[in-house]
């Protein structure tokens, strides 16, 4: 009977970790509709190519080109667009190249990606968020994915996920100023300090400590608590009609993981590089197959991390664009409109969990990466336990 | 992954990193350094007065001890004086009753004495009176006697009834 | 062909990472009822396990999905 039970209840639990992976692979299938791959789905001639982007054959692959380019970065800072009209309220930001020198111009010269822009005798076009090096008609050069094989210079812009970045960063900086400061006064915090020191305790006690400990864990404290903050702050800015997705980036990603890794690998002690290159007490045989799986190993993990923090970004910013496209997709607007807001409400609610949850997470991994590094092996028990949490981190 | 490696943009990853660099060293030397040492300092301070208290109240506990103590050592002397005290007056007053007992007795028995012996002296000299008066009346009696006779009986009766006053 | 074996691949993959958050769930829940004060750290260490399952089926998926 329990058995029983307890097969009904890991199939149920199951399930329901699979519903968000759905969505995602449905968002996976979309983006071959937008980029056909298939023969039969190619309905757009690569003349047409760039050109479904704004001319989409329906309202299904508009919403999904219009999330699409919601996830990606982007050369200006739109807050809302009239597509009939086809306006955007926004505003252009910077562009900087590397290409042949530095050439630095604002993205207005784009007219979103409808123009070639020319500078200093170069022309350079906008397709899907990308800066692609090309001549005066336009040509992108596609290939049989629809992938610009046109050249693409090194693009160092000030882009939306930039600037949102330097907002969190100023934003942090005079949050955290401001309360070193009012210790000055006194013990105790004033004012929204009496929110930030909790966390910042929370941090040390919960995450630092245990799994750096007691010892070492003031070195790392400075890291770890910018990328805590860093990464929910943006995680939670994401979620508000800014319409900024900087931590369900890639690139973004793959810098804190890589914080993590240089940070991991450059406070590593002695111990560590023994367990990775000559893992003690066990066969010889055994520390030759042993060796690249621990060298992998250490490069897994911050790939690990980097992908859980884009994917789960990037999966709560589909559902939740899903949800709301819903009310436009469908037939009867005063029966979707219900059903869509109050889902888009529920997966919002779980989104604000999901925020903190991921920021915590990066944080606690990060810390439990950096403890394994810079711990002292002295008991043998110590051993076991190594070899028992080694197979799971990746 | 091919998207994933088409999305990464180097430029976007040059300036995250920058920016957290930048940020991470600010906050450092800005934000966390003070707010870790002052957190740090007062929940030291916090322990401090903690263990001061604790010291306070283990002192007032040993005090309260020692007053218990001294009270003690004060209830059971006060005790121990008044039994002594009880102790002599009883034996004072056990004293008093044995002397004054002895000393009434004594006088007693010297008062008995007296009253013999000054019983013995009137009855020695009763004795003697009565000897005595037999003589004189003896002598008168003899006297009268030899001169008259009714006279003579007279004179005992007279002497007599002054023997009986007497 | 190849695409759909992928995505297969990577399902197969989600499918045991849902029956491993399960398992981790469940003998959380269950260590929670015998150890209730213990609650806290169960569930810290629930997390953190419940994340490094939930990075290799993103993992598979990202990898399976190009």
């Amino acid at each position: 009977m329990v058995f029983h039970g307890k097969i009904v209840k890991n199939t149920l639990t199951a399930l329901f970790a699979v519903v968000p992976f759905i969505t995602f692979a449905n968002f996976a299938n979309d983006t071959v509709k937008v980029q056909p791959e298939h023969a039969p789905v190619a309905i757009h001639t690569e003349v047409a190519g760039h050109a479904e982007e704004h001319a989409p054959a329906s309202k299904k692959d508009a919403i999904d080109a219009y999330i699409q380019h919601h996830l990606q970065d982007s050369h200006e800072f739109i807050f809302f667009s009239d597509e009939a009209e086809g306006k955007h309220y926004g505003f252009p930001l910077p562009v900087i190249l590397v290409d042949g020198g530095l050439k630095v111009f604002s993205a207005s010269k784009f007219e979103h990606g409808e123009k070639v822009a020319e500078v200093d005798g170069s022309y350079y076009k906008l397709h899907h968020g990308k800066i692609y090096k090309t001549d005066a008609s336009g040509d992108l050069k596609l290939d049989a994915h629809h992938h610009p094989t046109a050249e693409k210079p090194f693009d160092m812009s000030i882009t939306k996920n930039v600037v949102t970045m330097l907002l969190v960063s100023a934003l942090m900086f005079f949050m955290f100023v401001g309360l070193a400061k009012s210790y000055k006064k006194g013990p105790i915090p004033t004012g929204f300090g009496r929110v930030l020191e909790p966390l910042i305790i929370f941090i040390r006690e919960e995450v630092a400590i245990p799994n750096i400990g007691k010892d070492k864990y003031r070195k790392y404290m400075g890291f770890l608590l910018t990328v805590f903050f860093f990464i929910w702050i943006l995680n939670l800015l994401g979620l508000t009609p800014l319409g900024t997705n900087v931590t369900g980036n890639i690139s973004v990603t793959v810098c804190l993981a890589l914080f993590t890794y240089l940070i991991t690998q450059f406070s590593a002690n002695k111990n560590y590089w023994k367990h990775i290159f000559w893992m003690p007490d066990v066969p010889v045989a055994m520390k030759i197959v042993l060796m690249p799986i621990e060298i992998l190993g250490t490069l897994t993990k911050p790939f690990a991390l980097l992908i859980r923090l884009f994917a789960n970004i990037t999966a709560g910013h589909v559902v939740m664009m899903s949800l709301i496209a819903m009310m436009f997709v469908g037939k009867n607007l005063a029966a979707d409109m219900p059903i869509s807001i109050g889902l888009t409400l529920f997966i919002a609610v779980i989104e604000l969990l999901v925020a903190f949850l991921q920021a915590f997470i990066f944080t606690m991994l990060s810390s439990l990466f950096i403890g394994m590094a810079v711990q002292d092996h002295h008991h043998e028990g110590d051993h076991d336990g190594h070899h028992d949490e080694e197979p799971i981190i990746i | 992954m091919d998207k994933l490696v088409n999305d990464f943009s180097l430029g976007l990853f040059f300036w995250q990193a920058v920016i957290l660099v930048v940020l991470i060293l600010l906050l450092v030397k800005f934000a966390w350094k003070p707010i870790m040492t002052s957190i740090a300092a007062r929940e030291e301070g916090i322990a401090n007065a903690l263990a001061s208290a604790e010291a306070a109240r283990k002192e007032m506990h040993n005090l309260q001890a020692d007053n218990q103590r001294i009270l003690q050592e004060a209830r059971l002397e006060r005790d121990a004086m008044i039994k002594e005290a009880r102790e002599i007056k009883e034996k004072m007053i056990a004293d008093a009753k044995a002397l004054a007992t002895e000393q009434g007795d004594k006088m007693i028995e010297q008062a008995k004495a007296t009253i013999n012996s000054e019983k013995n002296a009137a009855m020695a000299e009763l004795k003697n009176q009565v000897a005595g008066l037999s003589l004189e009346i003896a002598e008168k009696l003899l006297k009268n006697e030899l001169s008259d006779k009714g006279a003579q009986t007279a004179l005992v009766e007279k002497l007599l009834g002054d023997v009986k006053l007497n | 062909m190849e695409g759909t074996l992928n995505l297969i691949g990577a399902g197969l993959v989600v499918i045991g990472a849902g029956l491993g958050l399960g398992k981790i769930g469940g003998s959380a829940m269950d260590a929670i009822a015998r150890q209730p004060e213990a609650a806290g750290k169960i569930q810290t260490a629930m997390i953190i396990i419940a994340a490094l399952l939930e990075g290799l089926a993103f993992a598979a998926i990202i990898l399976g999905k190009s």
